[in-house]
């Protein structure tokens, strides 16, 4: 069945405040829709069940993205076209500006919103395992202030988030201190343009003499939600890459990620080949190829 | 629950328009029902096809994934617009003289798609052709006459005044 446009109420205050002092009024009432990439879908198919909802898009205090000494700060309505274009992320955040030109067509860049991409929550949401891998944290605003958490925290649950109901998403922050080191990204879709990932992994590598001296991991699509790779990352750390390092990391990874059978893929094929991009990774950074 | 219309202004292909709808309807709808643009298509209805791709402050968007509330005030550019004073657009020619439309389902789209390119890149190569409309899906022509399309275009605007024949 398709969406009835006289079932929905859609209101637009057209600033920050504005759609703050609304879910204020009336917490979990109103459900907000930024780029509409997800909802409208849902709308689409008849299946969206959000009676109210208020508009963010086109409120500048929601799409900006700031420079600052020690961080980039990426307003959270914010397309990922504009993460594309921009010139601090492409040249300090390459796997987030990777990410960025994944998610979906040209068309579906020009709207669709960092902030709707993270609080869809998605297991397979592109710019979730770079973000984590940078150590991102999040902002949260709503009529009573704003409070600020580790991305690494913010998803509790199949598509369940810390935001309360009278909240939004308000910003992103990406420390800026990856100068030297290795950064890796791949996402195993269908085809190339406009597919749901597989299995997506990131990571993020400081060396010092060979050994391993900090590293992030991350995966999408093998879990509830996108998650670190916190026992692949413990199996590398203060450790020089060799053949045991690699199996054990490869071991350790097997016994945390929990994919599942879906449309898309099999959960042996994401256990796979998200160990074969882990291996693609630290390869890339072995000594001498030693690992096999 | 009864909801209210809303009154929503905004330029469709330079001109002003005004429309009272309900504010949840697609843009899509809008064009095609209250102002009857019928050029832009319907293929999906869930963004993956780009047959409704149009042009909203100088973005291409899919307009099926729109709330027309969200385009108030915006600039909107349809295929309708492309064509001035009765001549066809280039690309149009172009589409016509290579064979780059069959069932025509997806022309619109792929024509607002390449014409958003051609905007910010008058000079694309093949592989940017190939990026430039990897949102938009064509059941009928294989692609190929298609980007041979945009390729004569860009070849005919580059010919100068001597080379103006039409193409089709
Ligand atoms: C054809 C197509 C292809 C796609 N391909 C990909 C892909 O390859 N990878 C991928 O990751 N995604 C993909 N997507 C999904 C989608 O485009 C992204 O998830 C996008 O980032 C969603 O952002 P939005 O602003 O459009 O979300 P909306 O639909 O506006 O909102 C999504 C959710 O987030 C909430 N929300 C939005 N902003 C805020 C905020 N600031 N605070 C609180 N809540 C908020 C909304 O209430 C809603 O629940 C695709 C979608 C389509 C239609
Ligand atoms: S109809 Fe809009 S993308 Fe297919
Ligand atoms: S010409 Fe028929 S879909 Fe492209």
């Amino acid at each position: 069945m398709r969406g009835d446009p006289q079932a929905h109420q859609l209101v637009a205050p057209g600033t920050l405040h504005g759609v703050l002092s609304l879910l204020a009024e009336e917490p979990g009432a109103w459900t907000p829709i930024a780029g509409g990439t997800e909802l409208m879908v849902a709308y689409a198919a008849g299946r969206l069940n959000h009676r109210k909802l208020v508009s963010l898009w086109g409120i500048p205090d929601l799409r900006w993205i700031e420079v600052s000494t020690d961080s980039v700060v990426i307003a959270a309505g914010a397309t990922f076209r504009d993460l594309r274009d921009h010139p601090a992320i492409a040249a300090e955040f390459p796997l987030l500006a990777k990410a960025a030109g994944w998610i979906g067509s040209i068309a579906n860049q020009s709207r669709a919103t960092l902030g709707g991409n993270l609080v869809n929550g998605s297991p397979a949401a592109d710019s979730s395992p770079a973000l984590l891998v940078y150590d991102a944290e999040v902002e949260m605003i709503s009529a009573c202030g704003r409070r600020r958490a580790p991305y690494r925290e913010f998803h509790i649950g199949y598509k369940r988030n810390l935001l309360a109901p009278d909240e939004l998403l308000y910003a992103v922050h990406v420390p800026r201190r990856n100068a030297g080191q290795r950064q890796y990204i791949r996402k195993v879709g269908t085809r190339r343009a406009m597919a749901i990932s597989k299995t997506a992994l990131a990571g993020r590598v400081l060396l010092q003499n060979r050994v391993v001296q900090e590293i992030r991991l991350a995966a999408a699509s093998v879990a509830a939600f996108p998650a670190r790779l916190y026992r692949a990352e413990d199996a590398l750390l203060g450790k020089a890459i060799s053949p045991e390092t690699m199996r054990a990391t490869r071991a350790a990874l097997l016994s945390e990620i929990v994919p599942i059978d879906d449309i898309r893929s099999t959960a042996e094929y994401r256990r796979v080949v998200t160990a074969n991009l882990l291996q693609e990774f630290l390869s890339s950074f072995a000594p001498d190829g030693t690992i096999r | 629950m009864t909801l209210s219309y809303s009154s929503i202004e905004f330029v469709v292909n330079r001109e002003r328009c005004q429309v009272s709808v309900p504010p949840m309807k697609r843009l899509l709808d809008v064009l095609r029902e209250d102002l009857g643009l019928t050029g832009t298509k319907e293929g999906c209805g869930e963004g993956e096809c780009g047959s409704c791709s149009v042009r909203v402050d100088g973005e291409l968007v899919n307009s099926c994934m729109i709330p027309v509330l969200q385009a108030q005030g915006a600039h909107i550019e349809t295929v309708e617009g492309l064509s001035k004073s009765g001549e066809l657009h280039p690309l149009q020619k172009a589409f016509l003289a290579c064979g780059g439309a069959q069932c025509g389902i997806c022309t619109p789209g792929m024509l607002m798609a390449a014409t958003h390119l051609l905007a910010q890149n008058p000079t694309p190569s093949i592989t940017e052709i190939r990026e430039g409309l990897a949102g938009n899906l064509c059941r009928c022509t294989g692609f190929v006459r298609i980007f041979d399309s945009v390729i004569a275009s860009i070849a005919q605007s580059h010919a100068g005044p001597g080379r103006k024949s039409h193409a089709g």
